[in-house]
């Protein structure tokens, strides 16, 4: 995971509460063996109507989505932080997210920012009043900013710790790499192991 | 080795046999307590992988840079998608071939020895670990797979995971883990004649609900436990997820040390009694106690079948479809009737009235060499229903070599069953393997789910007892309800 400390780019308002993981990617797209290229599942379905804001000029090459309350809802698939991430998001701006896409998302370096839903809503203002306006989100401070704007994120402390030194749960697993060694070489010998293969 | 029988902990404290096989896996432990406790950080001594949840791990492995840790821990077998007619044919479905190619392809890779279809060790995957001798008493198994509790019939710590645990397994063979509850379910007593382990799992799951085991271990104990084999202890253990448990398990005892001993993977010489020396250690102490227990009577189990849509809607084969006024929770009422439309049953009629269209005898709940031989000891020069299609899809390449030897793909056979080659099959629409809408099945695999086996399928859970005898006579049944003369079967 890359280390973040702070993330500039263009804002993309989108005025809608309850987006659910299906809303996000649709189960059809669950079915693919890879785990990047998923930028065209994104709001697979919203994105047929001509009028969606990803299809419209600058927001489609936003990187910081702003949305309404409870992002994120629904079922676990890990798929809807790839398909974001994919598309070129680095972080989503949300006064509440769901409990299991808030984890996910912190397991692979997509920034869930949690801001006040009037801030939120200044925020869209300045994004729809000045298409194109850019967002900074600034991990070490917890602020975000926009045009005129400047609001504080709640983040909880080790996410933030984790996201900014970019590690991921295996990640912080390797930093015990000593410890996993030593384990290993107290192993009982009587262990079986799958190499060399024995058969019957 | 001396740390084999140390511990953590206060070593005259009595524990359980699952707290033994955790505490001995502990890498780093959690800090806190409570609710609140960071997780332990667990080490895993076998990784199974097949071919479904792992490609994105793999890929993520390749985006990092990163390598497998310890190949010679892990091992992967094609099974979900695998047909079971024509292997030696290429796979029709393209999205099927592809994510068989990729596991081939990362395989290779990465280093990690795949048995593919074709080879005499593929097969499903929970059914290769313990055939090979790679699953032993007091390890920790995973895999990217529900029913990896089934390999907790050794006395192993074996549960499920998710595609990003697969990565993290194969990144670091740890996992960071919570504490979880433990609940003994005994099982006291004598089986009747005709009564298998799969009723017991079954009338267990119908006694404590699917939601029953959540967050616990469970560890089956008890006379019925012990005097069954090993075979018959895996048929129990697999469906433990069934009842909500990730993770069931059943002391090691000499009929496991009897099992393992000179399979491929077993220890040797002085290893081999090392390893029975720490194996013997491993059973619940006396005083240990449980979080929660469940009793149950052997004696009183007959053959159980399900009659709805999720695997604790289960009834005693002699029994009659229940009315949806019969559950006092509004919520199961709700679930009971949605149930009984979509397997299209009245409350009343007799379980054994249902007439099915077809037979699979297969899954990693039921495809095991004993299992053959229970249903072929039934069927043996009887004429099956002519309107029944029975499968018979054992559960690897070697139990189908093993079936072939004894002789018991010609009694199949000459019963008018499909004889296939090994693989998830009928137990999962993921392969050509699949009900028609509306098709109704007495299937010996664990999930009863709609359109588990097929969009529309019916299912029937049932053992390979039933399984067989409903063959037969075309309706759900038991060896008993076939006529004289048609009763040389013996329990195995």
């Amino acid at each position: 995971m890359e280390p973040f400390a702070r993330h500039t780019g263009i804002g993309v308002p989108l005025k809608q509460s309850n987006v659910d993981t299906d809303q996000i990617i649709p189960a059809v797209y669950l079915k693919r063996i890879t785990r990047t290229g998923f930028e065209d599942a994104l709001f697979a379905g919203w994105r047929k109507d001509p009028g969606f804001v990803l299809n419209r000029e600058p927001y489609s090459s936003g990187s910081v989505l702003v949305a309404g309350p409870d992002f994120g809802t629904g079922s676990s698939r890990e798929h809807a932080v790839w398909a974001l991430k994919d598309y070129g998001f680095k972080a989503v701006l949300s006064a509440r997210f769901a409990d299991i896409f808030r984890g996910n998302a912190g397991k692979q370096g997509l920034v869930a920012a949690e801001v006040d839903q009037q801030d939120i809503e200044l925020i869209w203002k300045e994004l729809e009043n000045h298409p194109g306006t850019e967002v900074t989100v600034d991990l070490q401070g917890r602020t975000v900013t926009c045009g005129a704007v400047t609001a504080g994120f709640q983040l909880d402390d080790y996410t933030r710790w984790r996201l900014m030194e970019g590690l991921d749960d295996i990640g912080l697993t390797l930093r015990t790499e000593a410890d996993i060694s030593a384990f290993e070489a107290a192993r009982p010998p009587f262990k079986p192991a799958t190499l060399p293969a024995r058969t019957a | 080795m001396a740390e084999i029988t140390e511990n953590a902990v206060n070593p005259a404290a009595p524990r359980t046999l699952a707290e033994k096989v955790w505490q001995d896996h502990v890498v780093v432990p959690g800090e806190g307590a409570g609710e609140a406790q960071t997780p332990d950080l667990l080490y895993i001594d076998l990784h199974l992988v097949h071919e479904v949840t792992s490609p994105q791990a793999f890929e993520g492995l390749r985006l990092a840079g990163r390598p497998v840790r310890r190949p010679d821990l892990t091992i992967a077998t094609e099974d979900h998608n695998t047909p079971t007619l024509e292997i030696d044919k290429p796979i029709a479905d393209p999205v099927s071939a592809k994510q068989i190619q990729t596991l081939r392809d990362n395989a290779r890779e990465f280093g990690i020895r795949l048995h593919s279809l074709g080879d005499a060790e593929q097969g499903i995957v929970h059914v290769v670990g313990p055939q090979l001798g790679l699953t032993q008493p007091g390890m920790t198994v995973v895999c990217g797979d529900s029913h990896t509790s089934t390999h907790g019939a050794f006395g192993a710590l074996a549960f499920g995971i998710g595609t990003s645990e697969v990565e993290h397994v194969l990144a670091t063979q740890t996992l960071p883990l919570k504490p979880f509850k433990t609940m003994a379910i005994n099982v006291e007593g004598t089986l009747r004649d005709g009564v298998t382990a799969k009723d017991i799992i079954l009338a267990v799951i119908a006694k404590i609900g699917t939601g029953g085991g959540q967050g616990y271990v469970l560890e089956y104990r008890g006379s019925a436990i012990r005097s069954l084999s090993m075979d018959a202890r895996m048929t129990i253990c697999n469906m433990s997820i069934e009842a909500g448990a990730r993770a069931g398990m059943i002391a090691p005892d000499e009929t496991t040390f009897e099992y393992i001993k000179d399979r491929p993977h077993a220890p040797q010489g002085q290893d081999w009694d090392a390893a029975v020396q720490y194996w013997s250690s491993l059973p619940t102490d006396e005083g240990a106690s449980f979080d929660a227990e469940v009793f149950l009577d052997a004696d009183a189990l007959e053959p159980f079948v399900t009659w709805g849509t999720n695997p604790g809607q289960g009834v005693s084969l002699s029994d009659t479809v229940p009315s949806p006024e019969q559950f006092e929770d509004p919520n199961a009422q709700a679930a009971a009737q949605r149930a009984l439309e979509y397997m299209d049953l009245t409350p009343g009629t007799p379980m054994k009235d249902i007439r099915v269209d077809t037979v699979f005898l297969g899954s990693c709940t039921n495809s095991r060499i004993e299992d053959l031989r229970t249903a072929a000891s039934i069927i043996q020069g009887q004429a099956k229903d002519e309107d029944v299609r029975m499968i018979v899809v054992p559960g690897s390449a070697r139990v189908r070599l093993q079936a072939e030897a004894e002789g018991l793909d010609r009694v199949f056979k000459d019963f008018g069953a499909e004889w296939r080659f090994a693989g998830c099959s009928m137990c999962l629409g993921m392969n050509p393997d699949q009900l028609a809408p509306g098709e109704r099945c007495a299937s010996t695999s664990n999930r009863n789910f709609e359109g588990r086996q097929g969009k529309g399928g019916r299912t029937h859970l049932v053992s390979p007892v039933v399984a067989a005898a409903t063959a037969i006579r075309g309706t759900l049944s038991s060896p008993s309800d076939l006529t004289a003369g048609q009763s040389q079967f013996q329990e195995a």
